[in-house]
């Protein structure tokens, strides 16, 4: 998400679901849509009905390649080299959507004189600091510009102070050179850097025949244009490797390129997990965020006070100059009357950073004792963690340890139930965490909203109440805060005033005391303070604290105090547009494509009829269209900045540029900040390969996040003893990590057991038959599972040799009806630099048949 | 965007009754919903079933954990089986709708497909269930009357009358009928007749994400389905045609026609499906000769003893 974010100024998707339907063409890479998004793959046979092509590419072929036209085997983990290759073919034969990519988007920017690209420097950019093992940004900045980065979902924390990296920017915009012959300017670059993306290359690299692959780029080409857009579905199987930010970005640039962003039947449908995991970054679970895409203060960086993180935090130009108001009516949500003008609004009660403290550095802080408690709600890391082996070692360490879920899932049973207990490694009698089970509640035992993939809120009511000691997640949270304000409400210490000070007055309902969750929905959405009447969008929102608002792109779901737009289940009926405003709520201000500004020239018409949907009308001068509108209603197309002026935040804007969360405007196709890997995605292999890159000195991202410590060592390049790539993954018959459906008999008989799928080829020279017990081992760990042979896994020609390529479904444990070890006993701690993902998707393994167990 | 653009095809376009239901909370049951999940409103002495068209099939099983959850049916077999993703094996008295997975990743020259003919093609997946037979076997064997057809025209046994004789297993064709151990009685499919009366549609069909499985008034279904095949046939899949209605495979002997009938991709034995189901009944007037023959053979042989005998 940080790429999209980096590359059109939201994280997030910028289409509907059901737009898909509109597409000329359905491209599906890193995603078995079929599979994990079956509701989603609805609209993308709705536009097959009509006619549309649909790509898959994966390595394995899935229920979603068998729905496709063209299948392209792609080796794990060298997606960037396909992509590339697209990149590659669309600028060599000259297919890109000139009038478009020219006035949407930098293409023409000018970069420093000092930059120096991968392509140059064997894989590296420049500014590469191998002490720090970390990139100084000043030459990738636009020339002239001063490195700054657009506030995005995973905002990117430089290693740096950022303050170094600031220098005086000019009035105006960039330099740029609409003749495209500057060497410097962003085309020359990308031609230079994906040069050797050749078609040849990428057959070498991903083994992708050659054929197949320019079959996928002349489609993508052929259908996007002003008759025609190409739609894009990606999910976890590009977030899933430490490369995964950029294999987005990659995407990014393809579909900009090709003028498919903002447009109906465009754009890039980031598909998202299913338990409201768009919701889980809007409202962040994550560490490294406030609400709406604030982001988190930091020790290390100039947060110091509200001031100093605003001046720091807020963008002179484009949208985000409005962040002052957003921040003060968080804080003002958050504390109530406490927060006053003279107490910064209450600001120094929010936590600051001091690092990653993501999942994976969690789960070694947890074997360093620096963790002591842990509470896990809808979570089950000890088979959905990385490098499980080490995790269950690791959690007699704590203190206590509470679990909240539907049943006793691994994480709760791991000290009597483990194969480390079966194994004697662990005793439960030695285990001296205190570790409680706490009943959850399901979906329909509890109201509430969840926010879908493409940023959709909708509402959902309870049927029945929990059973017994059951309580919904909410309830669990009003409680538990409302007994630690109970438990300091008489204490002086100041260390204590956030919570003291903390407003938790949502008020509880019903026998079971649930808090009223609309109460919490109206205060996400935001109102005036102190007579809080609900505010309807997030231009109302101010800074001076007369308004609250709990994640301000949110503002308008609970727009007047009687009526909650999550609710609403308004469906255009035949003959309405087909955009369903009146269905739920979409963030931003109820937009169900991002950016549709661009879904008309740079004079304000449809680029064509058949994809008509949001335009300029001169008689009543203002946009208009299907969808609501992501551009100021009344700025006319041909509206010029008064650089002389000095303009601020959206006056800064032209009336032709639509990405206005960007500080110019245009969307990045080369990002000079915001991503800690480079301005262009480059590819390389994953951490652990059984090949060396066959494009650069540089084997893996030199920003990976790793942690080479014993019990988390990574396989060396082509190691003999690991010569297996290894991919894991989910199956449609189980949700998230199965605990609702391995327990359910008649979900569990659909897929009752772990498997391994393999190569009939591989199986051979093994000795393997079908449903044969086999061990799956690497240096973090070994199980044994069956094994599934099957055509659908093939062997790929690799820089001229053969490797094999298995996959494992993860989601498996000793829990339930449903069971099978644990496949991320094998994965290791390693993540992408941006958001410290792990590489589940691509690593290496050895294999051989036989059982692990003793006496079996 | 325009409404003519989105018609991709007029029986699964959005219903204009669904602008009465505007909230997340209704009143009551919304009367014959069936109207707006699947165009088509259920009445009595009509005949209804199910169009199963493979080309649209994801292999999901939501059409399999839909109806076990609707009808309340426990889990047939907890056990990996080893034939591609399909763990349930086959149709029994307590699954009643059946995912069937055959994998032919391979070409005629053995090497791996990369260029799909549109649709499902290569991993075929088919959802089984009962065919609701326009002249069933189970019904002809049912000594009991415990099976019976329906003002739907779809075929049900009624549980308190099924007194476990097992006739009607061997007598379908399709090996659906089963008997359950638990209570000994014959279960299947019941095209949902509960949910029929309530104005729904049947589980399976309204689970179906990509609307696989249509449900719907039988003719109205073939009309469809053949337009469907010759729309198929235009795209280049010429290998698409329809099981079970007149004069195709599966529709065989007295059949007549299934009213739950199927788009297959590849040869019926690929999907374990009859090519030409035979009706007992068929077999009457061949195993009516043949026992009279019998008869008349053995009656002339005990003649002949007798009069041998009375010869000593």
């Amino acid at each position: 998400m940080p790429s999209l974010g980096a590359s059109f100024g939201r994280g997030a998707a910028t289409t509907a679901q059901w737009d898909i339907a509109n597409a000329n063409c359905v491209m599906i890479m890193g995603s078995n849509m079929a599979e994990a998004h079956p509701i989603a793959f609805r609209f993308a046979l709705q536009a097959k009905e009509k006619g549309a092509t649909i790509i898959h590419a994966d390595p394995r072929f899935t229920r979603t390649s068998a729905l496709s036209d063209i299948y392209a085997p792609v080796r794990a983990g060298s997606d960037i080299a396909f992509l590339g290759g697209i990149i590659h073919y669309l600028l060599e034969n000259d297919l890109w959507f000139k009038e478009y990519v020219l006035n949407y988007t930098d293409m023409a920017n000018i970069v420093e004189d000092d930059f120096r690209d991968a392509s140059e420097l064997d894989g590296l950019f420049s500014g590469w600091d191998p002490m720090t093992r970390s990139y100084h940004i000043d030459s990738w900045q636009y020339k002239g510009e001063m490195a700054r980065s657009e506030l995005a979902e995973h905002y990117a924390q430089t290693s740096m102070a950022r303050s170094e990296t600031f220098k005086p920017g000019t009035p105006g915009n960039p330099p740029t050179d609409p003749t495209l012959q500057n060497p410097k300017c962003v085309y020359q670059i990308l031609k230079r850097h994906y040069a050797a993306y050749t078609p040849e290359m990428v057959e070498r690299v991903t083994g992708c025949p050659k054929e197949t692959f320019l079959q996928v780029a002349e489609t993508l080409a052929r259908n996007s244009g002003r008759d025609r857009t190409t739609a894009w579905c990606y999910a976890v199987g590009w977030t899933h490797h430490t490369t995964g930010v950029q294999m987005i970005r990659a995407a990014a640039i393809i579909q900009t390129l090709l003028g498919n962003i903002g447009r109906p039947g465009g754009g890039i449908l980031a598909l998202r997990g299913h338990s409201s995991i768009q919701g889980s970054t809007d409202i962040p679970t994550l560490y490294n965020l406030l609400p709406g895409y604030l982001p988190q203060p930091k020790t290390n960086a100039p947060h110091s006070s509200l001031k100093q993180y605003l001046e720091t935090e807020t963008a002179e130009t484009g949208w985000w100059a409005n962040l002052p108001k957003y921040a003060v009516s968080l804080l003002r949500a958050w504390y109530g009357d406490h927060a006053r003008s003279d107490n910064e609004w209450g600001y120094q009660w929010v936590p600051k950073i001091t690092g990653d403290h993501s999942q994976l550095p969690m789960t070694l802080a947890i074997r360093n004792s620096t963790i002591r408690g842990l509470l896990l709600i809808g979570q089950n890391p000890v088979i959905g963690g990385h490098n499980t082996h080490l995790l269950r070692m690791a959690l007699p360490n704590l203190e206590w340890m509470v679990v909240r879920d539907i049943f006793e899932n691994e994480a709760a049973s791991y000290w009597y139930k483990s194969p480390e207990v079966e194994r004697g490694e662990l005793r439960p009698e030695d285990i001296k965490t205190e570790i409680f089970l706490l009943p959850a509640a399901l979906p329909g035992e509890k109201e509430g909203t969840f926010t879908n993939t493409h940023r959709l809120i909708q509402w959902h009511d309870k049927v029945v109440d929990p059973p017994r000691d059951s309580r919904s997640d909410t309830w669990f949270v009003y409680h538990l805060g409302r007994r630690l304000k109970n438990l300091y409400a008489d204490s002086v210490d100041s260390k204590d005033d956030p919570i003291k000070n903390l407003t938790w007055d949502y008020g509880t309902q019903g026998p079971l005391d649930e808090p009223v969750v609309e109460a919490i929905t109206k205060e996400i959405n935001g109102y005036t303070w102190p007579d809080r009447n609900q505010i309807a969008g997030f231009a109302d929102l101010k800074d001076d604290g007369s308004t609250a608002c709990g994640c301000w792109i949110y503002t308008g779901v609970y727009p007047t105090n009687d009526h909650n737009q999550a609710r609403s289940r308004k469906n255009d009926g035949p003959d309405g547009p087909g955009t369903h405003l009146g269905w739920g709520f979409a963030w931003p201000a109820n937009r169900r494509i991002l950016y549709n500004r661009a879904s008309a020239d740079p004079d304000g018409k449809p680029w064509s009829e058949a994809k008509r949907y949001v335009w300029w009308d001169e008689t009543a001068r203002q946009w208009t269209g299907y969808d609501a509108v992501d551009f100021q209603l009344d700025k006319r197309p041909d509206y010029q900045p008064d650089w002389p002026a000095e303009p601020k935040g959206m006056e800064a804007l032209s009336g032709k540029v639509p990405f206005i969360m960007l500080s110019t405007g245009k969307a990045c196709l080369f990002v000079p900040a915001g991503l800690r890997d480079g301005p262009l995605p480059t590819h390389y292999e994953p951490v652990e390969s059984p090949t060396a890159n066959p494009l650069y000195a540089q084997q893996d991202n030199p920003a990976a996040k790793k942690w080479s410590l014993p019990g988390n060592t990574y396989h060396a390049v082509a190691d003999s003893n690991y010569p297996y790539v290894i991919t894991t993954y989910r199956l449609t018959e189980h949700h998230s990590g199965a605990i609702p459906t391995r327990m359910v008999p008649s979900t569990a008989e659909l897929q009752p057991e772990g498997f391994a799928e393999i190569p009939p080829e591989l199986a051979a020279e093994k000795g393997i038959e079908n449903l044969d017990w086999v061990v799956i081992s690497t240096a973090r760990g070994a199980i044994e599972t069956r094994a599934l042979v099957t055509d659908r896994l093939r062997p790929f020609e690799i820089a001229g040799r053969r490797v094999y390529q298995i996959g494992m479904p993860w989601h498996f444990g000793w829990q339930g009806y449903a069971t099978g070890d644990i496949a991320n006993t094998l994965s290791a701690i390693v993540g992408d630099p941006n958001t410290t993902i792990h590489e589940g998707k691509a690593f290496t393994c050895n294999l051989r048949k036989g059982r692990l167990r003793a006496g079996t | 965007m325009q409404p003519a653009q989105r018609a991709f095809a007029g029986w699964n376009m959005i219903h204009p009754r669904v602008l009465d239901h505007t909230d997340s909370i209704l009143p009551g049951m919304i009367p014959d919903e069936s109207e707006l999940s699947a165009g088509v409103r259920i009445v009595p002495g009509r005949r209804y079933g199910f169009f199963t068209d493979t080309s649209l099939c994801i292999g999901c099983k939501a059409c399999e954990v839909a109806c076990k959850e609707w009808n309340l049916l426990p889990a047939d077999h907890i056990g990996l089986t080893g034939m591609s993703y399909d763990n349930t094996g086959s149709l029994s008295a307590t699954t009643w709708r059946h995912v069937t997975f055959v994998e032919k990743i391979r070409g005629a020259d053995g090497r791996r497909v990369s260029i799909l003919k549109p649709f499902q093609s290569d991993w075929l997946m088919m959802s089984d269930v009962c065919k609701h037979c326009k002249n069933a076997g189970c019904v002809d064997a049912c000594p009991t009357g415990a099976l019976f057809r329906t003002e739907y025209d779809t075929v049900v046994v009624q549980q308190d009358i099924c007194n476990g004789c097992g006739y009607c297993v061997p007598s379908c064709p399709f090996g659906v009928i089963d008997l359950n151990l638990y209570d000994g009685k014959a279960h299947k499919c019941t095209l949902c007749y509960d949910r029929l009366k309530g104005g729904l549609e049947p589980a399976c069909a309204k689970s179906c994400p990509t609307d696989s499985i249509q449900f719907g008034q039988v003719e109205e279904l073939q009309i469809r389905a053949q337009k469907r095949v010759a729309a198929l046939h235009k795209l280049g899949v010429r290998n698409a045609y329809l099981y079970g209605v007149p004069g195709s495979p599966g529709a065989t002997c007295d059949i007549d026609s299934l009213n739950a009938f199927f788009l297959l991709l590849d040869r019926p034995e690929v999907y374990n499906l009859p090519t030409a189901p035979v009706l007992p009944a068929a077999r009457v007037p061949e195993g009516l000769a043949l026992g009279m023959l019998t008869m008349a053979g053995l009656g002339l042989a005990a003649a002949m003893c007798f009069l041998q005998g009375r010869r000593k």
